[in-house]
């Protein structure tokens, strides 16, 4: 139990500062929203290494603290909503052994994108967000295949260590 | 990878090619007209063809000129909607979250369908 709440605080420490690198590049795809996700990294090695319980609360406590910190409270309702999709979606590939790190990552990736544009069509009542809804997709399969490339390596890199 | 992997890499490309491909369908015509909505409810609707600049609200403010309509100022800080590019095709839209404010454009014609389709 003891050793949990140190290894959960690395994590969200680690997955913060994912968060921080990530506004330092300035990539900018011409569609507001688009970005690389590096902070998925850490949520599907926490995934993959421990479980979901842990994932998705790391995952909030990300999206909270990050919100606060380098974004504003609409980000907050947009990241909660991508990552909490994501998450699901990532959890239901995961179960079925068909799919590896790198399907699942694609799952998260797009899956993000796409929670986040429902949010924005309710925040703003219009279905004319769905307009970014191709270059999202596009989007999520591009970072989400990297993010999963990235997550196999560390995996297989760290196979012998057992975390909780 | 495994086989399922490119399966489904493939499978949202190729939905997103086709949602691409419906949206290019949908050309500006001359009718084509530029809607403003503030927090979900209409606030206008102006000519594209018709240079002239629109004040929302105190908050924003719209110009349309030579067919292409953009974001010319907003009192918001993260300034997203006045830098985005002008649009100027049908079912295209700038979007000011913090204001809640958007302006899309929409073929006089077959407006209203359309947005729900897509």
């Amino acid at each position: 139990m003891k050793n949990r709440a140190t290894y959960f605080g690395v994590f969200t420490a680690l997955a913060l500062i994912f968060s921080y690198v990530e506004t330092l590049i300035p990539v900018n795809f011409g569609i507001p929203g688009a970005k690389l996700g590096l902070a998925n990294l850490v949520i599907v090695i926490v995934l993959y290494k421990t479980g979901f319980k842990e994932a998705l609360l790391l995952s909030v406590t990300r999206v909270v603290l990050a919100g606060f910190l380098f974004g504003n409270l609409f980000g907050i309702l947009y990241g909660l909503a991508g990552a909490v999709l994501s998450l699901a979606a990532m959890e239901c590939l995961k179960l079925r052994s068909s799919f590896s790190v790198v399907g699942v990552g694609i799952a998260g990736g797009v899956s993000h994108n796409i929670g986040q544009l429902i949010v924005a069509m309710i925040v703003v009542e219009t279905y004319q967000v769905g307009y970014y809804l191709p270059a999202l997709l596009v989007a999520g399969v591009v970072t989400g295949t990297l993010i999963g490339i990235v997550c196999r390596e560390v995996l297989r890199r760290i196979n012998n260590v057992t975390l909780v | 990878m495994k086989r399922n992997d490119w399966f489904l890499a493939a499978g949202i490309l190729a939905a997103a090619a086709i949602l691409f491909c419906f949206q290019r369908l949908g050309k500006s015509g001359e009718q084509a007209v530029v809607s403003i909505s503030v927090d979900g409810d209409l606030y206008g609707t102006y000519s594209l063809g018709e240079d002239r600049t629109v004040e929302i609200n105190e908050t924003n403010r719209l110009e349309i000129s030579g067919g292409a309509v953009r974001m010319d100022w907003a009192d918001c800080p993260d300034q997203v909607c006045v830098n985005h590019r002008s649009i100027s095709r049908d079912g295209e839209s700038i979007i000011c979250l913090p204001n809640q404010v958007v302006v899309s454009i929409e073929n006089g014609e077959s407006g209203e369908v359309d947005g729900i389709a897509r």
